[in-house]
């Protein structure tokens, strides 16, 4: 077997795609994260607890209402959007008009008593979600075996990140969209309805975040701190991409999953900073980010 | 700021921190605290449920001891050990306490146990893995109550390494507890004629642990060693299941509470071997005791839970014998007196401050062998105390190698 750096090609081909599979997830959530600074100018702290709410509805909609792993992918990130519409027409509203420090605040401090309350109500050892049986299948590689179900993570997120992309930068509802941030009273003007579109918008994010919970279900194990320590990764990802950078998020966010398999082989003690090292230098030489426009 | 507003500012803060202190004559009740883990990995391990289960010893005490009133102070260390001391400092200078117990953390018990040291405060570790808390970081005022390192190695690697397979490699938690635990386990395989094939170290609360397994897999070792605890436990041999790991290798828990295979179900834990201290359906006083937290948390109690009970109750009754609170005259009864209740018959509390008891070890259901709900674990084997927890080291100068 021939080797780079003294490393075998097998092991770096199966940790590309390890590191794809988290890039996944890192791709989803700072899409969502993008999508609402970039079109609300909202820093969204509670991202993780909608991620962990995903995977709550997912879990107790199988327990208590035997709905399935299929519909819970559809069915978890409408209920978790209806919850951020209103969220977003009770509280963050009336923010826009002040300092965006103040939405951080109120996002963080919803992330609290959501995280809070599960932890109370479910415990922090949490609970499993099997993975579905159509893909619980182990897909033979060659250089590794990679469980079906991962697989499938890598192409449902690309997918909605694609499209989500798609739908913001090259439709015209995302041409409605982005013009809402331009210039909003202008666009109302138009006849367009401004706060409804903002309320759908916040929805449509924390959908994304829903989702991404419901795809890591059946991969770890689900319970109340599982959005906490990953919602700082995301936020760095987002910061390297360049905030409100929709294409910086997707593509950082793979990115940064492969850089972070790569450091598990080669010094795995840092594979928890890693991304925080790469976001400190990007800010140093790039302060807009990656993507992000000076 | 000028010098007055300087000098106002100054005189307020005093007097804040003056107010705060509560009016304490010294000594008019006997203060116990838990500080332990109670919103991260480790939280159900202890957390809400150790409290229950003290509040549960104290009042089966009667509530006084020398007929003084015992309360129960509570805080969250967050797994920082910087919290962990502040706050054990605090209660010590402003509230009077009189013991400690708790921790679930290596790292923030050893910073605990320096502090116990200067305020001759005992401690009580419960959770806690690294048996280098009698060993080279003991003190006089401090006991390991539940499990060490050590114990948990004699365990499981031994019942394993017997079993046949051989060779071992590590999945380790990157902290005092893992490490300590991982070279434990090391010292076990070889002198029984393993071999140790290598390590990764992963930082707490990883949450994808695939990588590191590609890595174990890789090693082509007979064993995956899973020197971790908690969540870091769950999702890595859920994890090794999932990408068929643990159909090459044999999965061996270092430390497993029951609260984990509560988590992971029996259909991924089934087979496993563990090493517990106590298990809720051992004999009729575990189950009666179990009956008792259930019906208060709806959970049976893991292993600390029950200890944290005992580790009261064990306190209380030596602050009864003596007659008094002072840390020294107690610490000298701990260390005489013979604990029987309903988590160990004949436990005992060694000079290095290790409590020497039976420790047992499990081998995990399968979904067809549990027949009520919490049946998850058969018994392999019960190690007495000193199998379990080995001769006195020397490291501790309280305790010198015979």
């Amino acid at each position: 077997m021939s080797e780079i750096f003294g490393i075998p090609v097998a092991v770096i081909l199966g940790q590309l795609t390890l590191g794809l599979v988290n890039g996944s997830f890192y791709a989803l959530l700072s899409l969502g994260l993008a999508v609402i600074f970039g079109l609300m100018g909202v820093v969204n702290f509670a991202h993780g607890a909608f991620y962990t709410l995903g995977a709550f509805a997912a879990l107790l909609g199988l327990q208590y209402f035997g709905i399935n792993y299929w519909a819970a992918l559809l069915l978890a990130p409408l209920a978790v959007g209806i919850v951020g519409i209103i969220v977003e027409r009770l509280f963050l509203r009336h923010l826009y008009r002040l300092d965006p420090l103040y939405g951080l605040l109120l996002t963080f401090g919803l992330a609290l008593i959501v995280e809070g309350s599960l932890h109370q109500v479910f415990g922090a050892s949490g609970e499993s979600y099997p993975v579905p049986d159509s893909l619980a299948g182990v897909l033979n590689l060659h250089f590794m075996f990679l469980p079906l179900y991962r697989a499938w993570v890598i192409v449902a997120s690309v997918v909605v990140c694609f499209g989500t992309w798609f739908v913001i930068e090259r439709t015209s509802l995302g041409a409605t969209l982005r013009a809402a941030t331009e210039n909003a009273p202008l666009l109302q003007a138009f006849g367009v309805n401004v706060p409804i579109l903002k309320a759908a918008t916040y929805g449509g994010g924390v959908a994304l975040a829903a989702l991404a919970g419901v795809l890591a279900s059946p991969v770890v194990l689900v319970n109340s701190h599982m959005g906490t320590s990953l919602v700082i990764v995301v936020f760095a990802v987002v910061v390297i991409g360049g905030m409100g950078s929709i294409l910086g998020a997707i593509v950082t966010g793979l990115a940064l999953g492969v850089i972070e398999g790569f450091t598990k082989v080669i010094y795995p003690e840092a594979s928890n900073i890693v991304v925080f090292i790469i976001m400190a230098l990007v800010l140093m030489i790039r302060p807009a980010g990656l993507f992000g426009k000076e | 700021m000028n010098f007055r507003t300087l000098g106002a500012a100054t005189l307020a803060v005093f007097l804040a921190v003056m107010t705060q202190r509560p009016a304490l004559a010294a000594g008019d009740e006997v203060v116990i605290g838990d500080l332990d883990d109670m919103s991260g990995v480790y939280a159900d391990v202890m957390g809400a449920g150790g409290i229950e289960s003290i509040k549960m010893a104290i009042a089966d005490f009667g509530g006084t001891v020398l007929g003084k009133k015992i309360t129960l102070l509570t805080a969250d260390h967050q797994n920082k050990p910087d919290i962990g001391a502040s706050k054990f400092r605090e209660w010590a200078d402003q509230n009077g306490l009189n013991m400690l117990l708790g921790g679930s953390n290596t790292g923030v018990n050893i910073a605990m146990e320096k502090v116990g040291a200067v305020k001759k405060v005992p401690l009580f570790h419960i959770g806690p893995g690294g048996a280098s808390l009698t060993n080279e970081d003991c003190t006089a005022y401090s006991i390991h109550y539940v499990y060490d390192t050590t114990s948990l190695a004699n365990g499981t690697a031994t019942a394993i390494v017997n079993s046949g397979a051989k060779t071992w490699f590590y999945l380790t938690a990157d902290y005092a507890f893992g490490t300590q635990l991982q070279s434990a386990a090391s010292k076990v395989v070889e002198a029984h004629g393993g071999k140790n094939v290598g390590a990764v170290r992963v930082p707490l609360g990883t949450a994808d642990f695939s990588s590191f397994l590609l890595q174990a897999q890789g090693s082509g070792a007979q064993v995956l060693g899973l020197a971790n605890a908690g969540t870091d436990f769950s999702n890595s041999l859920k994890a090794a299941n999932e990408f068929g790991v643990t159909k090459t290798m044999k999965p061996a828990a270092l430390l497993a509470f029951i609260s984990d295979i509560h988590s992971l179900g029996l259909k991924t834990a089934q087979g496993l071997y563990l090493t517990t201290a106590w298990y809720w359906d051992l004999n009729p006083e575990t189950r009666a005791f179990a009956k008792r937290y259930f019906a208060k948390m709806n959970r049976e109690p893991t292993m600390d839970q029950a200890g944290a009970y005992s580790a009261t109750l064990t306190y209380l009754k030596a602050v009864k014998a003596v007659g008094t609170t002072d840390s020294d005259k107690v610490m000298a009864e701990l260390k005489k007196m013979k604990i029987s209740d309903m988590f160990t018959r004949s436990g005992y509390i060694r000079a290095d401050g290790a409590m020497i008891h039976d420790m047992y070890v499990m081998q995990v259901k399968s979904p067809q062998e549990s027949k009520y709900s919490w049946d998850y674990y058969k018994l392999v084997k019960t190690m007495n105390g000193e199998e379990a927890f080995g001769p006195i080291t020397g490291l501790c100068p309280l305790a010198p190698k015979k």
